[in-house]
């Protein structure tokens, strides 16, 4: 039987930023189990030397040339903004260094 | 407590590695068509694609590709027969996927290295720098701090964001660990960017303008005693925009570690950020765990594949190396080392050699570049590449001196004219009324004028006593306001007071 | 006329027998009638739609070379942008966002004339079989209003079972298109990976995404399959070749002398009697029209569901990343002090629901280091086993055949407590996306024991999408000419409740 802690729960949301409540965190955990299982049958087979498949279609090269074609007007690109200012989108303050 | 860097170096050898990332100078961004263009109004260069609005969807710049695979061959590396690209997953609000497009266990180019020389005690010597990979990945946007007495991130209300740089096509380029190079790590590690910028800029791939962030530059550094074969624990400094600031990140990160180490505390591994103003770096927000990015294949974008024809067609496109290309310069022009060494370190080598193959005389080239204009440079402290003068207009300076147009001086006060955003040479010329003068019969009038004025010294010449021709002469350039040619003067002059003119 | 096909719809038009606007109302009045009992729209564009039609009208009257479905009206599902339209993907995370942009299947829907009526409901960026999860309330079964219609193009299915729409648009990941269309008795085909743009289709998955064709009939669906197919250099991952020819195979639909597969894994244990049955019924049906049925093997494909289940979330939780408050959407949480960070944490928390944050965590999981060997890397090995059996079959069959939906159409709220139970509506129809492959769900008939709509599904190589046409046009002929009509007219009247 597989497993998830709360807790293990809680730093994968974290990762995902999604805030969860203790109710949530709990009932997630005690799902996870069962899905756990359900999607562990893919360690049943022996899959050495089978290659991973990424990509259903085998294309490669897939290229465009380089050439500017006409962007968004600023309106349409912040039409969506929840909050905008000085043709930027407006945001809280932000934790942490840019990278 | 403060260690000198001598202390440093008696005692703990330094192990470098570096990560240089070149925005490249396409047409249009990585994965869409938006512009590239610096200094945009913002978000007038975004789209679908690079504000990561639902539904769009990447597709690879060709030129992107073949600008890779330049740089790879450019640094003696691999070039892989197939690589993806994969996405780096983490949150943050300049980057609009919270991913991004990266490549990871799979880059383009790998295995290669780059040579670099420097001066040292015992007379120039190279490092190799063996390279590790290239590849290939995008550019965030940028975010404005608003609130705050700073205007830095720390005690923002809000901040606002603009994404005409998301998207732009970055190269990272990262060294292997880089030991041996002892008291010479901060030298070496500047002149290997340095190298990789004219390597860069040889290939046209790149603007590589350190202080516009087209080229930067994160210094890994780690101390271990000399002897040991054990690695400390390193810092990584970011931020570092200019090749003087990396000498100054790297020697000071040296001193920081080693004062840590002799008070037997522990380098923290952290990002640092190096400040222009002190010279010094500053911890970054340590992170409470490491980033946990999950890689994964993006599955938007198939594999690069590029054909083995087309990897030896780009190679037998490279430009001649920088460093053979210095070494046949010198020879060419007959260059003493330590002139050449000037000009290398001054940066103006590129210069001369474009103003060079506008006609002009090698060293007369040099002289002005190296000279008067590196002059008002400093004075200004601007780059040279910044003032207003081209290897054209120095050309055309240099070309009015050799037709005599012009005496020495008089060029450089049309140099200083051309700095000052007056015109081109010609226009400068034509706007001061600067011309030499060498209409004989103005030359005899002045020369009369000032014999006249100074009967006793003429006499003297007259004489025979030939010295004293020079207070004469003087006075006639001081009448023509400089504009006369002082060898014409004093041939009209000697001739006019019946001496022999040779 | 709206009971009439697309196909019947687009010659009277030709002839001027109707106009499209006239045949725009006729639609947008069985929707007023109809729909707040289906609830298969989020959103009726009314006015576009009139206008669309109107300037098609003109172009008729002006003398105009027009496409096929021009002026015929269409329901859109709404994982697909439309300029100036609310798009939402069914999730509360994009309430009113208008894009900027036209999908490309958009794009070429306008280009030849076809009326979008408007956007239909969906479960939340597409992960869900029941319509269930939409962030908008569900979408019900015309057949029963009390059971789902499948989904996740539950909006989309259940609009053209319930005449609200001649044909729509849906996307299929994991048979989101195939499964709807057997619990609605319609015609659903998920065309092959990259032979339709993704460009504007709202990212769940994108190496098993699709957008795909629904219609009442295989040569309706073949028609809009052949609109909307086609190489787009917006799609790095759009295929470049010529688009299969399905509405020719539509119309020709024979079956003498080809081979059938059964596949010996999609079938038994987990199956409705009355699915088996009516499958059963119709493998008779080809083999009565000169095909001869064969079983394959394709052990690998017990693995699909698990392969799938890491694999899709593991996408979603990448793609989804982007929803986070910044630049469009939902913003809250914004309180005096707060944080980017905390604002992107509690506008998802909000704006996401239950199954998609399951899937964002699981995917969050299975790609964190540590496990992505175990679980990510050991899904995409299984996908190479998926594509090798299927490549086999393949060699002794010209399509392979399955039921698409192991059961009929399920109770409103029968599963939703129960993911795994879920999970088991796509067992069938998983193994296409996972190879990239091409399948259609065709009516079957009735289940004895509910009376509910049974599909059978057809399955073909990569860009051998005109098999399916093919297959399904013989099957349905024979069908249709037994049952005296197709299925779909012995559906249960709606509008009861006006």
């Amino acid at each position: 039987m597989s497993s998830l802690s709360r807790d293990e729960v809680a730093k994968l949301a974290a990762l995902a930023r999604i805030e969860m409540s203790e109710e949530e965190l709990v009932n997630l955990a005690s799902q996870f189990g069962s899905i756990l299982d359900a999607v562990a049958r893919v360690q049943e087979l022996n899959l050495d030397g089978v290659k991973a498949t990424s990509h259903p279609q085998p294309l490669e090269n897939i290229f465009r040339e380089d050439v500017v074609l006409p962007s968004l007007s600023p309106d349409q690109a912040l039409s969506g903004a929840p909050a905008q200012e000085e043709q930027r989108f407006r945001v809280p303050q932000i934790l942490g260094e840019a990278e | 407590m403060a260690l000198s860097y001598d202390d440093v170096i008696a005692k703990y050898e330094p192990v470098l590695g570096l990560e240089v990332h070149v925005e490249l100078n396409t047409e249009s961004k990585m994965f869409c068509s938006c512009s590239t263009t610096f200094g945009g109004e913002p978000n007038t260069q975004t789209c679908p694609v690079c504000l990561a609005l639902p539904g769009a969807l990447p597709v690879v710049n060709a030129k992107a590709i073949e600008s890779s695979i330049l740089i790879g061959l450019a640094l003696n590396c691999q070039i892989a027969p197939y690589s993806r690209f994969s996405r780096k997953n983490y949150f943050y609000p300049d980057m609009p996927k919270n991913f991004q497009i990266s490549q990871y266990d799979e880059p383009i180019c790998f295995d290669g290295f780059v040579d670099v020389e420097i001066q040292t005690d015992e007379g120039p010597k190279q490092f190799r720098i063996e390279i590790e990979r290239v590849h290939m990945e995008e550019d965030t946007g940028k975010s404005l701090h608003v609130g705050g007495a700073t205007g830095r991130i720390h005690g923002a209300e809000y901040s606002l964001l603009a994404y005409n740089r998301a998207g732009i096509p970055l190269v990272e380029i990262v060294t292997k660990i880089v030991p041996g190079t002892g008291k010479y790590a901060p030298e070496v590690a500047k002149a290997y960017v340095a190298e990789l910028r004219d390597i860069l800029r040889g290939l046209k791939v790149s603007d590589v303008k350190m202080e516009q962030g087209s080229l930067r530059c994160d210094a890994n550094v780690s101390l271990r005693l000399i002897g040991s074969d054990v690695l400390g624990t390193r810092s990584e400094t970011k931020n570092v925009n200019s090749l003087r600031s990396v000498e100054r990140a790297i020697r000071g990160e040296m001193i920081r570690h080693a004062e840590l180490l002799n008070e037997g505390k522990k380098v923290k591994q952290e990002t640092r950020h190096f400040q222009e103003d002190t010279g010094l770096t500053r911890s970054g927000r340590s992170k409470e765990q490491a980033e946990d990015y999950r890689y994964f294949p993006e599955p938007d974008l198939v594999p690069v594949a590029p054909a083995a024809t087309w990897i030896e067609e780009l190679r037998a496109q490279l430009p001649e190396r920088p460093s053979l290309h210095r070494k046949r310069l010198k020879e060419q022009w007959a260059v003493p080392d330590k002139e050449m060494a000037a000009m290398i370190n001054a940066d103006v080598l590129d210069i001369v050699e474009e103003t060079v193959l506008l006609g002009a005389d090698p060293t007369k080239a040099r002289t002005w570049w190296l000279g008067e204009i590196s002059r008002v440079a400093n004075e200004k402290d601007i780059a040279i590449a910044d003032l207003s003068i081209t290897p054209k207009d120095v050309a055309e300076i240099v070309a009015l001196v050799a037709a005599s147009e012009l005496t020495d001086k008089l060029a450089r006060q049309v140099v200083e004219g051309v700095i000052a955003g007056e015109g081109t040479p010609a226009e400068v010329v034509a706007k001061r009324g600067i011309k030499v003068v060498n209409d004989d019969g103005a030359l005899m009038a002045a020369i009369e004028k000032v014999c006249a004025e100074q009967a006793e010294t003429a006499e003297k010449v007259r004489n025979g006593h030939v010295p004293a021709a020079g207070a004469l002469i003087g006075a006639v350039m001081k009448e023509t306001k400089g504009q006369a040619d002082a060898a014409r003067v004093r041939e009209l002059l000697l001739g006019h007071l019946g001496q022999a003119t040779n | 006329m709206i009971n009439n096909t697309a196909a019947e719809m687009s010659s009277a038009l030709a002839k001027g027998e109707i106009t499209s606007v006239s045949l725009t109302k006729q639609h947008l009045d069985r929707i007023a009638d109809v729909d707040n009992e289906v609830k298969a729209f989020l959103h009726v564009d009314t006015e576009r739609a009139l206008a669309q039609a109107a300037s098609v009208d003109a172009d008729r009257a002006a003398g105009k070379a027009l496409g096929p479905l021009a002026g015929v009206p269409l329901a859109l599902k709404d994982v697909l942008a439309q300029e100036g339209v609310p798009t939402t993907a069914g999730s509360k995370i994009l309430q009113e966002w208008k894009p900027p942009y036209d999908s490309t299947v958009v794009a070429k829907l306008k280009a030849a004339g076809v009326v979008i009526l408007g956007k239909t409901n969906m479960d939340e960026f597409a992960m869900g079989s029941s319509t269930e999860n939409s962030g908008y309330g569900p979408t019900f079964n015309p057949w029963d209003l009390t059971r789902t219609p499948g989904g996740s193009s539950g909006g989309s299915a259940a609009a053209v079972s319930a005449f609200e729409a001649p044909i729509a648009i849906g996307s299929d990941t994991g048979g989101s298109i195939r499964q709807p269309a057997a619990l609605t008795g319609i015609v659903g085909v998920r065309p092959t990976y990259g032979a339709v743009s993704r460009y504007g289709l709202i990212a769940y998955s994108s190496s098993l995404d699709q957008a795909g064709p629904f219609g009442r009939t295989v040569l309706d669906t073949a028609m809009l399959h052949e609109i909307i197919a086609g190489h787009d250099s917006k799609d790095a991952t759009s295929l470049n070749v010529p688009a299969p020819a399905v509405v020719a195979a539509a119309k020709s639909g024979d079956v003498k002398g080809l081979k059938i597969g059964v596949i010996k894994q999609l079938q038994g244990k987990g199956y409705q009697t009355g699915v088996l049955a009516r499958f059963n019924e119709s493998l008779e049906t080809l083999s009565s029209l000169g095909a001869q049925i064969v079983e394959v093997d394709c052990p690998s494909f017990e693995y699909a569901l698990a392969a799938y289940y890491l694999i899709a979330p593991s996408e979603c939780s990448s793609n989804l990343a982007r929803f986070d408050a910044m630049r469009y959407g939902l913003r809250t949480g914004e309180a005096n002090g707060a944080s980017a960070e905390s604002v992107m944490n509690s506008t998802r928390e909000a704006g996401f629901g239950r199954e998609v944050k399951r899937r964002i965590i699981l995917g969050t999981y299975a790609l964190s280091s540590g496990y992505y060997d175990a679980y990510y890397g050991s899904a995409q090995k299984i996908r190479t086993l998926i594509i090798e059996d299927y490549k086999k079959a393949f060699t002794q069959a010209d399509v392979l055949v399955s039921p698409t939906s192991p059961i009929t159409a399920f109770k409103i709220g029968e599963k939703s407590e129960d993911p795994i139970a879920m999970y088991l509506a796509d067992v069938a129809t998983i193994p296409v996306n996972l190879a990239g492959i091409c399948g259609m769900s065709l009516p079957a008939g009735l289940a004895d024991e509910d009376n509910l709509p049974v599909g059978f599904q057809i399955m073909a190589p990569a860009m051998q999408d005109q098999r399916l046409y093919n297959v399904g046009a013989a099957l349905e002929a024979a069908l249709v000419s037994k049952w005296g009509g197709h299925l779909i007219s012995k559906a249960p009247a709606l509008g009861g409740a006006k």
